[in-house]
Formats: C-alpha cells, sequence, structure tokens
C-alpha cells in the first residue's frame, strides 16, 4: 500500500531549512511514500500574524487547506513544527469558535474544508511504515538526543501529539534504525525562536542551556525537526560558544537526515553539507561499514 | 467538568464588574483572564520571564485591576516567544499566549507604542513580505527590517555565511502573491465590519 500525502513545505523548509526538505524528500521516496507538493502554497503567517491579528492567522493555514482539498487529499503532511502548529490551531479554533470559523469563510470565499488532516512526518513514519527493513548501515557510535522543542507537542489541547512534557516519538523512531537516543530533560525548552532577530541575548542563553545539558548526558549529536530550533542550534552555535567561551562543535541533524543515512543515502544528497557545524568527522568516527 | 466549573465561574458577581482592559482581552481572544487564581506556575516556566518587566502571572493580574497603561505598555508581551508552555500548564486552562497576542493586538489597535519596538518592526516587515511575495522571503524581509530599525550591521556575518551555503534565496518566489494581498485586504475589511457592528 502506497501512502500518499499532500505536502505543506512553508517558507523554512523553501530557505533556511532546506536540507530538511530535501531530506524529507529522499526518505520519503526511499520508503515508496508519495508526496505531492500543494501548488500555489502561501506561508502560514506564523508569529507576525498570530501576534498582530487572530483573523489573518487563521485565515492564512485555512487558504493552503482549501488547496489540500482542491487536490482532491485529505492528508497533508507540515514537517516545519511552526507551520504545523498553526495549521493545527486553524483547524482547533474554527472548530471551537463558529463565529471565528465563519469570518475566514467570509475572507476566503469558500466553505472551510472539514476532513483535512494535518501530520508531522513523524506521524507519518510511525504509522506503521516498515521503516527498520530499509535500513541498510549502522551507527553504532551516535548519541542523539532528540530535541521536540516548543510547537509539535504545546498546547497540548490543540496538537494532541504524543507526550507535551517529555515526548518519546523521534527516539522510538531513530531507536528503530538501531541509533541510539539519550533521556534528558531539554527535549520540549524553548530556545527562543524568531527572538533571535530582535533579542538575540535571550535566544544565545536558551541556546547555551540546551547545549549544555545535551554535552551534559554525552550526547554527540542533536536530532531536530523544527527549522527554527535548527537555525538556532546550529547556525548560531559559534555565537553561543564565543558569549559562553565554550567549545561544543555538536552537530544538529534534521531526524530526516538520520533517517537518510541509516538508509545508505549519501550525505551530500540530505544537504549535510548546509550545516554550519560540520558532522564529518563525527560521521567518519562512528561509521561501521 | 473544566467546563463546567468555568460556567460557575463566569457567572458570579466579580466577573461581571470585571475591567474594559479583561473585556478587550476577553473580546480579542476568547480568554477570561478573571479564571486565574495566581498559582503562578506560567510564570514558573516561562523561559523568557528573566528578561520580562512583569512576570505571566503579574500580567494577568493586572488586566483584571484594569492596569491599562502598566499592561499595555509592557516589554512582557513583546518579549513573549509563543512558546505555549503557559498556556499548557495553567491549571485553570487560560490560555496565556493567547493573552499575550491579545494585549499587543489591543495596543497596537490604541496606537500605543510597543515597550520593544524592534520585534514590532520585525512583525510589520514580515507581514509586508508575506502579503507581497505571498511567501516569506528572507533575505527581503531582512532588508525591510534593517530599513525599519537602522541595525544595519547586525548579524550581517551571519548572513552572508547562510547565503554561501546557499541557505538564502537570491529572488523571491512570487507563487502565491496575488492571494495573500487577497487575504489580507479582506482580513482588514472583515475586521472593521466587526469593529464597527
Ligand atoms: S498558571 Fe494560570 S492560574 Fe496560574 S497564575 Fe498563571 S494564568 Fe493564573
Ligand atoms: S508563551 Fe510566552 S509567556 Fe508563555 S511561557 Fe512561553 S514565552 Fe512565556
Amino acid at each position: 500500500m502506497a501512502a500518499k500525502y499532500a505536502y505543506y513545505p512553508g517558507c523554512s523548509l523553501h530557505s533556511t531549512g532546506s536540507e530538511y526538505d530535501v531530506s524529507f524528500r529522499a526518505v520519503c521516496e526511499k520508503l515508496g511514500i508519495q508526496i505531492d507538493e500543494i501548488k500555489g502554497w502561501v506561508c502560514c503567517g506564523t508569529s507576525p500574524a498570530h501576534c498582530t491579528s487572530r483573523l489573518l492567522s487563521l485565515a492564512l493555514p485555512y487558504e493552503n487547506l482549501l488547496l489540500v482539498e482542491r487536490m482532491g487529499a485529505t492528508d497533508v503532511v507540515a514537517p516545519c513544527a511552526s507551520c504545523f502548529s498553526r495549521l493545527k490551531t486553524a483547524v482547533h479554533e474554527a472548530a471551537e469558535d463558529p463565529d471565528i470559523a465563519g469570518q475566514i469563510r467570509e475572507v476566503l470565499d469558500a466553505p472551510l474544508p472539514e476532513s483535512v488532516n494535518v501530520l508531522s512526518p513523524l506521524e507519518i513514519f510511525n504509522d506503521g511504515t516498515p521503516i527498520a527493513e530499509a535500513v541498510t548501515k549502522q551507527w553504532p557510535g551516535l548519541k542523539v538526543v532528540c530535541y521536540y522543542g516548543c510547537l509539535l507537542t504545546r498546547p497540548s489541547k490543540v496538537m494532541q501529539f504524543d507526550e507535551c512534557e517529555y515526548p518519546m516519538a523521534m527516539d522510538e523512531l531513530l531507536a528503530s534504525l538501531g541509533i541510539a537516543t539519550l533521556d534528558w530533560s531539554y527535549k520540549t525548552d524553548c530556545c527562543g525562536g524568531a527572538l533571535a532577530v530582535t533579542r538575540t541575548d535571550v535566544v544565545l542563553k536558551l541556546t547555551h542551556d540546551i547545549l549544555e545539558e545535551a554535552v551534559a548526558v554525552g550526547a554527540n549529536a542533536i536530532a531536530v525537526a523544527c527549522p527554527l530550533c535548527h537555525v538556532n542550534l546550529d547556525t548560531r552555535q559559534t555565537e553561543v560558544e564565543q558569549e559562553y567561551g565554550t567549545q561544543y562543535g555538536l552537530p544538529v541533524f534534521y531526524f530526516t537526515q538520520l533517517m537518510g543515512l541509516a538508509f545508505g543515502i549519501p550525505p551530500a544528497k540530505l544537504g549535510l553539507q548546509k550545516h554550519f557545524v560540520s558532522a564529518d568527522a563525527l560521521l567518519s568516527g562512528v561509521r561501521e561499514d | 467538568m473544566e467546563k463546567e466549573a468555568g460556567k460557575m465561574i463566569q457567572s458570579c458577581p466579580t466577573t461581571q464588574a470585571q475591567s474594559q482592559l479583561a473585556e478587550a482581552v476577553l473580546r480579542e481572544s476568547g480568554q477570561n483572564v478573571n479564571l486565574c487564581y495566581q498559582c503562578r506556575k506560567c510564570a514558573a516556566g516561562c523561559p523568557i520571564s528573566y528578561v520580562m518587566d512583569y512576570k505571566p502571572a503579574q500580567l494577568i493580574h493586572a488586566i483584571r485591576l484594569g492596569m491599562d497603561d502598566l499592561v499595555l505598555n509592557s516589554k512582557t508581551v513583546w518579549l513573549c516567544a509563543s512558546c505555549e508552555t503557559c498556556t499548557t500548564r495553567c491549571p485553570q486552562e487560560v490560555d496565556v499566549a493567547k493573552v499575550m497576542d491579545a494585549v499587543k493586538i489591543t495596543a497596537l489597535r490604541r496606537g500605543v507604542k510597543p515597550a520593544i519596538p524592534q520585534v514590532a518592526s520585525f512583525y510589520n516587515a514580515a507581514l509586508a513580505n508575506i502579503k507581497k511575495c505571498g511567501r516569506m522571503y528572507e533575505l527581503g524581509m531582512i532588508v525591510g527590517f534593517k530599513l525599519r530599525t537602522f541595525e544595519f550591521f547586525k548579524d550581517v556575518g551571519l548572513g552572508m555565511k547562510m547565503f554561501r551555503k546557499g541557505k538564502l534565496r537570491m529572488v523571491p518566489s512570487l507563487g502565491g502573491a496575488l492571494t495573500t494581498l487577497r487575504i489580507f485586504r479582506r482580513v482588514k475589511n472583515v475586521e472593521k465590519k466587526n469593529r464597527n457592528a
């Protein structure tokens, strides 16, 4: 049974998080999962929308859900944790509040789709897909902490995704590929997200706390499922090191890149060369051919 | 059960005599701050509270008391990272993150100058960008942001490196540009109509 999904990449996966897009596509192809990018998708609005207009923040996601419906699809997969959360929030709020649902309809001039499921890639891979069978390469030296960040699981009443304070979906997925994951207490702590642009100091502090804890439990890599988390942990890692006089050199992978490595997909095809913190030394040290 | 409790409290006299600000927040977000019993769980878990001028629980209380000046001029709401920890943990099911949004929206509507102007400029730059391009075009957004804040040299090195790594696009993709223009315009109209109703 070939699974089929509409694919909402969102803005980050077309730019700062293009490795997530590339590796997600590569992994889906390997597993025979068909993903069709929504034609003409628009930005979900993310924080700038919900901080300034509730209606705008719900109408933008719904425009995309309408496009999904017009494709004849019922399931849409949104890898970016922020898009995932905005799409689910829109569905939740329209269902809870008929008044706002009416306003969204008025803005979009169309009846709202009723049966579109918004999914995270973690859900589609954990949905009985025989992933372990695709594994061709072992990485026994990898010790990964899974960092879920804020928006995959919160707020729980909207997201209904895993256990909100201590999720395991990513850990279980990686474990099923033979990649070791570690327990740690910063799985769902905030990295500061978009505050990086305006209050870099706050993001450096929060990111420092996360990196410190990862190193303290003995991790040699971090796995993420959000392009904003990736920017803060990878792109700004050198800045954190300078600010706090530390030295981490801790590679940060999208979990889809780790899946790809286990499936034997070459690193260049997974966008690993785009990372600021190189994973080359780590990977050549822990590979088993 | 929780819903029942909510109803009971809503019908008690203290909430009927609520502050205008609390009413504005309720209208904007559907959130009744009078449900708050000041356990301060929201403040305890907030990753940003260490730089806020008022902790989330204090801000909620100030809304109840109708302290418009303090609330609308607070840095707290502009520093909030929308991490949803408070919302998830509040035992009274007050959606604190949504209250933060409602206060920002109210402040903007009343023409109050944002206490952290850079954050508001960032939102403006991003929204202008989405409206025009349909999708976020990072380079354009960053230029727009810098023009608004005059912080021309911040993060330039980082931007260059991202550019070299192929993480930033040279040209915007304009897929969906007409759609977002239309949505932005219609949202404005519907909001205006509802405010006048
Ligand atoms: S967690 Fe909820 S009840 Fe407790 S102080 Fe915060 S808003 Fe009030
Ligand atoms: S959503 Fe805002 S106020 Fe609530 S815990 Fe996160 S940063 Fe603090």
